[in-house]
């Protein structure tokens, strides 16, 4: 799988609407994830994951800066992401199964912001995008 | 079996009323069938599916996902009892279309998505958590008579 031309542009694009709002976004990304899917919560049993709490916020904020860096390396994501994707293969061991959760939560945040430019084709090239994100960390899991 | 608080019910229930089925229906459908392509399977009879606006536009895609969103009004009315109501259904979608389950949870995540983009702020995450019960919900009834 890999982005056209169009589907680079379209990103590229919404990435400069997302990085104006990119930690409150962030947070809002994470608030939803467990909310709606409160088993994720079991890889945060040393954060404080309540609305306002500052690890949220934090890790909020570097969710989606790691997102901006897949962005801005749109031609070589896997390079871009390489140090992460160990991390997630070594140390943080998240179950493939949350990528695709975290990714969703990020599209309905990102769609409930910019209702106006996540147009059909934004949101195709979103969750392609983001697919391929979540593969590049996955890579190394075995 | 799903169980809905009180307050899920209401939430939903209180979005369900402001949402316009016949649009946000042909919305729904329309992005799945962009979004994820290989849905596209189901509906060679549907014409012009060769890019997002020609899906979008497509007006057998629009008033299939009037029915299909129509449909799932009974969802809301059914809360307490999803698989019993969603039962028939099922069945069609085993015996005769020969929808993969797995097809549900993509068009409930992105029914989710167009109610984000139709209410913004207002679909808050406690908003959300609520319907993606529900979407859950009426994947897995879609699927209970499948075998």
């Amino acid at each position: 799988m890999s982005l056209t031309k169009t589907e680079r542009a379209i990103i590229v694009s919404m990435w400069g609407k997302i990085s104006t709002q990119a930690d409150a976004i962030g947070t809002e990304t994470l608030e939803r994830l467990f909310l709606s899917y409160p088993q994720t919560k079991t890889y945060f049993p040393h954060f404080d994951l309540h609305a306002g709490s500052a690890q949220l916020r934090a890790h909020g904020s570097k969710v989606v800066a790691a997102v901006g860096d897949a962005v801005k390396s749109i031609d070589n994501i896997a390079g871009a992401l390489a140090r992460l994707s160990e991390l997630h293969a070594y140390i943080l061991r998240v179950d493939p199964v949350n990528f695709k959760l975290l990714s969703h939560c990020l599209l309905v945040t990102v769609a409930a912001r910019f209702p106006a430019d996540f147009t059909a084709e934004a949101h195709a090239a979103w969750d392609k995008f983001l697919s391929i994100v979540s593969s590049v960390l996955t890579e190394k899991y075995r | 079996m799903v169980h809905f608080t009180a307050e899920e019910k209401s939430t939903i229930l209180s979005l369900w009323g402001k949402v316009n089925v016949e649009e946000a229906g042909g919305e729904a459908l329309g992005r799945l069938l962009v979004v994820y392509p290989w849905t596209q399977r189901f509906f060679d009879s549907f014409g012009n599916l060769s890019s997002a606006s020609a899906i979008m536009g497509n007006p057998k895609v629009k008033a299939h996902g009037k029915k299909v969103l129509t449909s799932f009004g009974e969802a809301v009315k059914n809360m307490d009892n999803l698989k019993p109501a969603f039962a028939k259904l099922s069945e069609l979608h085993c015996d005769k279309l020969h929808v993969d389950p797995e097809n549900f949870k993509l068009l409930g995540n992105v029914m989710v998505i167009i109610l984000a983009t139709h209410f913004g702020k207002e679909f808050t995450p406690d908003v959300q958590a609520a319907w993606q019960k529900l979407v859950s919900g009426v994947a897995t009834a879609l699927a209970h008579k499948y075998h």
